[in-house]
Formats: C-alpha cells, structure tokens, sequence
C-alpha cells in the first residue's frame, strides 16, 4: 500500500504515490484495464470515502480518481489547503467545506476565530470554473467573499449556508442578481444581523430555475409582492422556508402557487382572521398533497393547528422547535401525521406529550427534545424519564435520539436502551451539570455504561450528568462504532480520557469540556489523533506545556491554544488539536496559540 | 454567615466602604472573597455572574450561567418569550354567565365543551330555558333567548359567529339575552 492504512479526512498529499517505497512504482504491472475504461468506471463512484480508498490502490487509480472526482468534501478546512486540494483535483463541480469546531454554535469561540471562506474562493475562481454548488457549515462568509462567488462561476447552480456568519443581503443581492441558472438558496441557523430584506427583490425578472429556497432563519421583511412573483414563477419550486414576517393570509397566497411543495417552513403562525381567511388557508393547506416536511410554525397555538390537519399525511418530518406547544394540542396534532419518521419538539409538551408520541408513531425513527427556556433555573417544567421512557416503549425503530431534560435515572436509560437496542445516535443533556441520578443520588454511570454496551451500532454520542471514570471505561470497552463522542463535566481523572483513547478505534471526534483531564490524558493520544478528524478540550486540566510537548512529538498535527497567558505553567483554556497537511495555519488570529 | 448580632459594637456603626461582612481592619485586596455562599466566578467559565439572593449557609447559592451551557444554539429563541393567550396556559376559562331576569350569575368552564352544542345545551340545562338553533342569517331569531357575549374588545357580540376555537380565546364573559333585545341582535 503506498500510504498507511489510515483512512485520511483531508486527501494525502499529492506527491506521495510517486515517492512510495513498495513495488507500485515506475515498474507496477500494466493494469489490465485502459484508462477511459477505468475513468469511466470510477465516475459512478460518488461516495467519498469510497474514493479515497480507490485512490489507494496503485498509482494509476489514485490518478483515474483525481480526474474523475467531481465532488469534494473537506470536513475541517485547515486540515489542508486549497493549493493542495486544486493540485489534485483538476475537475471539481461541487464542494463541501467545513469549519470552526462544533462547540462554536454555542459562543466558545471569538468572532474573528477564522474558518474564512475567502482564500477557497480565490482558488476555485482560477481552477474551478465550472464550480456548480458550495455547501459551508460553520464557515466565515462575508459578502465580499459571495460577490466573488456570484461572479466567478457563470454555471452556478446551489449555495447552502448552515451555521456561518459574517454575511449581509449584500452578499445575497449579488447571488441571487448574478447567478441564473441557480437552483438552491438554503441559508440555515445562520447568525446574521441588520439583515436588509431587499435581497429577494434581485432575483431577476423573468427568473424561473429555483428549486429550493430557504431563508427562515433571516431577520428582514422581504418584498411579498416580489416573493409571491417568484414563488408562482419557479415552477419547480419543491421547498420553501419563509421567516417571520411572513404572515398566514400571505402564507396563503404562496401557497396557492406552490401546492407542489414538498416541504414547507411557515412564517408566523399567528394572527386575527376571519372565518373566511380560516378557511381558505385550511384548503390551501389542504391542497399540499406532497408535503413531507414541515417547520417554523412561529407562535402557533391549539387555535391555529388546526389549519395544517389536512397536510399532514404524508408528513415524515415535523419540526416544532420554533413553537412552544402544550401536550393536548401537541397530541391532536400528531394524530393527523402517521407516517412520522423525524420529530422535533420543544420540553413543553412535557411528558404528557411524549406519550401521546410513543402511542401515536409507530415509525418514529428520531426525535429531538429541545429547552424552550434553557436558562430558567427554577423551572420544573419540561420532560422527565417518564416521557423518554414512553417514547422508547411505542417507538421501536428509534435510533437518533437528542434529550435535553432536568433529570435522569439509571434505570430510565438501561430500560430505554433495551426497548431501542438500535441508536446511532444518542445525544442525552441532564441539563445541570454533574446532576446525578435523582432516585439513587449517585452517578449515571450504569445507565451509559448500559447504551455503550447495548447499542453496538452507536456511533454518535453525547453524555451527562454525574458521572466517573468508570463511564469512559465503559464507553472504552464497548463503543467499538463510536465516531464522535462529546463530553461536560464528567470524569474523575486521567484515566476516563485515556480509556477512550485506547478503546474506541473508530473515534474521529472528540469533544470535551469541563472536565478534570490533564496533560497525561491529552499526550495518551498521541498515536491517535492523526487517525481523527479533530480533538477539543476547554476548560481542563491541560496547561500550555502539555499541548507544546504534543505539537513537538507529533508534526502531522495542528495544536492551537486560547490562553489568557502564555507561559508553560498557566492552564490553556481552549486546545483544538487535528490532523493537517497544510502545516499550522496563517491566518491565526492573535489570541490563538499555534505551535 | 452573618450571626444575628445580640449586641452592637462601635466598629458595626462605623460608616466605612467595604462589603457586608469582610473584617474592617485589614487591608482586603479587591478580590477577596465576599462571605456569603456564592459560588466564585472562577470556578465556572465567566458568562456573567448571576447576582443571587444571598441564602443561609447550606443552600445552595444560584449559580452563575455557564458559557456554552446547556448546548444550545444561541439564535435559538427563547420559545417561551412568544405572544400566548393567557387563556392557553390557564387550567380552566370560566366565564360568568348572566341571564336577563335571573337573581344571580353563573360560571362556567369554556375548556369543558367542544362546540357550539354542547355550550347551548348546557345553558339551557342551567337556566331552563331554550335558546334554539344558530344560524347565521337569522342568529337565534325563533327562540326566547340569544346567547351573547363580551370579547375582549369589550364589545357583545352573537354567539356563534366565529369558529368555537376562535370563541373560547375571546370569550370574557356570557349574556343570555331575553326576548326583544336578543330580536334586535339576530336582524343584524
């Protein structure tokens, strides 16, 4: 094999295969196929991580691959550059490019921390011309760097912007006014401020291509006159997601020339009408015989649900985490929708509601249980076990599962895991930290230790609550799937980190905060963490020293440090560790130690 | 803690510049520690320190918000800072009920019925009467009595104009209106 064995994120560099040492060199056999063939073969292959095994196989199939691959995924932008990735791939028409780590979603990251877009841009604008569709998540776009976009790719077809900042509807007027044959506009969780709303209104004239739109997480109040033309234009339009200041009786309206949608993401859901204006928006509701997707719902109460009854079923995905909503209209609500397979909701259904989704859904595969008021101490409300637990007992099929509760017991999740033995994904918060098992007054430890060792196709998982070592070892010893583990205010020493270094062979990210590991559990990983995609530690026990001995043993590796101080002794709050070909980066802003 | 103080020293009248409960001789840095049971800031990452009641020793001080935590994320509205009618979160809408000639009102739970019917039938049980059929060109015209009732706007209106759901939020209070009164209402 020309590298090792590790399956590698970001793509080896381009020079290795001919600097191999083993016999698939110069003198390599003739591959008993031409190269068209081979290519042609190879173009069906889309699976990137198929690719990247291909590309290892000899040195004419890492070249057939590059000349073939024609989507690119990046899933830490720093983890190489984009010199290197335009060396290898001369024929890119779609990219996938991630970057800040994930605990930046919840303000653990300055602004100006980097993941800029713009150096991407620059390069794919020169070797990149007929680029077709850029998906970011967790990028820094700014509107300079979508003027760009807009200008340099004429064949231009999706933008999809999930959790960036940075941007103004300056940047998306130039999208939108340059780019004619676009497709997709999907800007999702995205933290903007002073939105200007007169973005939509560039959409050119007779403009008729676009499939998806989605701005419903943008502050602005958009032309409705200019939205209407555009919606009844775009004759293919399938999904559609308006903000806030879209009111029901201009919901209607849409709706009167979209009835093709397939999913949907109201505005306000709120407002006087009259009997008249309740019917027509209950029919025009009524007339969206393809929808399987619904969101926003923004304000919706028992008195207004009503109107979507009769679009619910075919429904498999209802996202009501913009509506806080009580447990009996939650229940009449759900059932209208039989076929539901993804569910998010607000705790204020409480447990009552809960119920009513064990008895009512059947094909439920994944839920997800967020704060209403994540904030409020002294709240008693929200959902218990007793709802998680009714849940698993009447949805057999659940596997994604993400909990944000007040209180947990042991014996709760050992019986959860038991009725759903089949969790990918299992994301539990016990929103006060170390909060222990409410029945027994002692750590969660069993009741993890229970879905490590009962759900042998875990692969995402989130733990909380008290908990001890004796959890990691758990989680060491059995996770043999798990791929991203993210860890709060758990653990008793070293030894928890290091139990999962040395356990879970298939681990790519880990995320920890709050936790009492030092410098021995960080340098236990050593061997490990170029075999991941990245590594995050804040507020540990790992001090400046540590991180610098790391950066020193292990050259492959980025070690970047957010201390208030710089010398060895001193704690370094914030450590982002990950594999790169790219060296440290130069675009560091001044508070982040590179080493 | 502060110990109930049985007898006033001079030093406890003296004005002075100091926290409650730091010793006034020494020369305290500004970072000492304030002596009552809050949690120090340093000892959980600093997003603001919530200024807490302070509580006797043993209780639990309020604790300081943590950055970051819980995990959500932060364009996430607070969903229950939304406009709700007070009357969703209630256990119960009672409204009185008044009907023309009776000595004294009653209440009764709007939440306890599903619709028009079984509101009218109730009324009639309770006041032995009968208020007959709705309809929406001639309202209750054939019957004794028309429900009516104030809205929120303070305004009376016909009962059975607008859907049920919509009624019940708007609902203040009910009038059952006798005879030549209601024939007014229904001519509307």
């Amino acid at each position: 094999m020309p590298f090792s064995k590790n399956q590698m994120d970001p793509d080896p560099p381009e020079d290795s295969p001919s600097n191999s040492t083993n016999s698939e060199g110069a003198n390599a056999p003739q591959s008993p196929f031409p190269d068209e063939v081979l290519e042609k073969v190879l173009s069906f292959i889309d699976s990137h991580k198929d690719r990247s095994s291909v590309s290892l196989v000899r040195k004419d199939w890492y070249n057939a691959e590059r000349w073939t691959r024609a989507k690119l995924f990046i899933g830490n932008c720093y983890a190489v550059s984009p010199e290197i990735v335009a060396r290898r791939f001369p024929r890119i028409k779609s990219v996938i490019l991630k970057g800040k780590p994930r605990f930046s979603d919840f303000n653990m990251l300055p602004r100006d921390w980097g993941a800029n877009v713009h150096s991407w841009l620059v390069v794919f604008a020169k070797v990149y011309p007929f680029l077709e569709e850029l998906r970011l998540k967790r990028m820094f776009v700014t509107d300079e760097s979508l003027e760009l976009l807009a200008k340099s790719f004429p064949g231009f077809k999706a933008l999809s912007l999930l959790s960036c900042d940075g941007f103004s509807g300056n940047g998306l007027k130039a999208i939108v006014s340059h780019c004619r044959n676009l497709t997709e506009l999907d800007i999702q969780d995205c933290v903007t401020e002073d939105f200007a709303g007169d973005w939509l209104s560039s959409f050119p004239e007779n403009f008729a291509s676009l499939e998806i739109l989605n701005f419903a997480s943008l502050n602005s109040e958009v032309s409705f006159d200019d939205l209407e033309r555009l919606v009844s234009q775009c004759k293919s339009l399938r999904v559609l997601k308006v903000n806030e200041s879209i009111t029901l009786d201009l919901l209607q309206r849409l709706l009167m020339h979209a009835s093709q949608l397939t999913e949907l993401g109201t505005g306000s859901f709120s407002q006087e009408l009259t009997p008249r204006q309740y019917e027509e928006i209950e029919r025009a509701f009524s007339n969206c015989k393809n929808l399987q997707v619904l969101s926003g719902l923004w304000e919706a109460s028992s008195l207004y649900l009503p109107l979507i009854y009769g679009a619910c079923a075919g429904l498999t995905f209802l996202n009501l985490s913009d509506v806080a909503l009580q447990s009996g209209e939650f229940a009449k609500l759900l059932a209208y929708c039989p076929n539901l397979r993804r569910l998010w909701v607000t705790d204020t259904v409480e447990d009552k509601g809960l119920e009513a989704v064990g008895s009512t859904c059947p094909l439920l595969e994944e839920l997800r249980v967020f704060p209403a008021d994540p904030y409020d101490r002294d709240q008693r409300d929200g959902v218990t076990e007793v709802g998680f637990l009714a849940v698993s007992r009447g949805c057999r099929k659940l596997h994604y599962v993400l909990y944000f509760c007040r209180r947990m017991t042991n014996a709760a999740v050992v019986t959860i895991v038991r009725n759903c033995p089949n969790f990918t994904h299992f994301r539990l918060c016990i929103m006060n930290p170390r909060e222990p098992d409410y029945l027994t007054n002692g750590p969660m430890d069993e009741g993890f230790g229970a879905v490590a060792k009962t759900c042998t196709k875990l692969k995402r998982l989130s733990i909380s609550g008290l908990l001890t070592d004796l959890t990691f070892e758990y989680i060491g010893k059995y996770a043999k799937n798990l791929e991203t583990l993210s860890v709060a205010f758990a653990g008793s020493s070293d030894r928890g980190m290091q139990y999962v270094l040395e356990g879970c062979p298939k681990l790519r990210k880990l995320e920890i905060r709050d936790c009492p590991f030092g410098n021995a559990a960080l340098l236990s990983g050593r061997g490990k963490y170029e075999m991941m995609r990245s590594l995050w530690m804040s507020s540990c026990a790992v001090t400046i020293k540590g991180c610098r001995l790391l950066a020193k043993e292990k050259p492959g590796l980025n070690v970047e440090v957010i201390s208030e101080e710089e010398n060895d002794e001193s704690q370094a709050d914030k450590v982002y560790v990950y594999r790169s070909v790219a060296g440290p980066r130069r675009d560091a802003p001044p508070f982040v130690i590179t080493f | 803690m502060e110990k109930a103080a049985a007898v006033l020293e001079n030093d406890d009248l003296k004005l002075r510049l100091g926290l409650p409960g730091t010793d006034e001789p020494e020369q305290q840095s500004s970072s000492s520690q304030v002596k009552n049971n809050k949690r120090s800031c340093a000892e959980m990452e600093i997003g603001s320190c919530q200024t807490g009641q302070e509580q006797e020793s043993g209780a639990p001080a309020t604790k300081a918000q943590v950055v970051g935590w819980p995990p959500v994320r932060s364009y996430r509205k607070n969903v229950l800072q939304q406009k709700r009618p007070e009357s969703e979160t209630g256990s119960g809408m009672f409204v009185k009920v008044s009907m023309d000639g009776a000595p004294y009102l009653r209440k009764i739970d709007l939440k306890f019925y599903k619709n028009y019917f079984d509101l009218l039938k109730a009324l009639e049980n309770m006041f032995k009467c009968t208020i007959g059929v709705y309809s929406e060109r001639e309202g209750y015209n054939g019957s004794e009595y028309a429900p009516t009732y104030e809205d929120k706007d303070g305004d009376w209106m016909l009962v059975g104009d607008v859907p049920w759901e919509m009624f019940i939020t708007s609902c203040k209070r009910l009038r059952i209106m006798k005879g030549s009164e209601a024939r007014g209402l229904g001519c509307l």
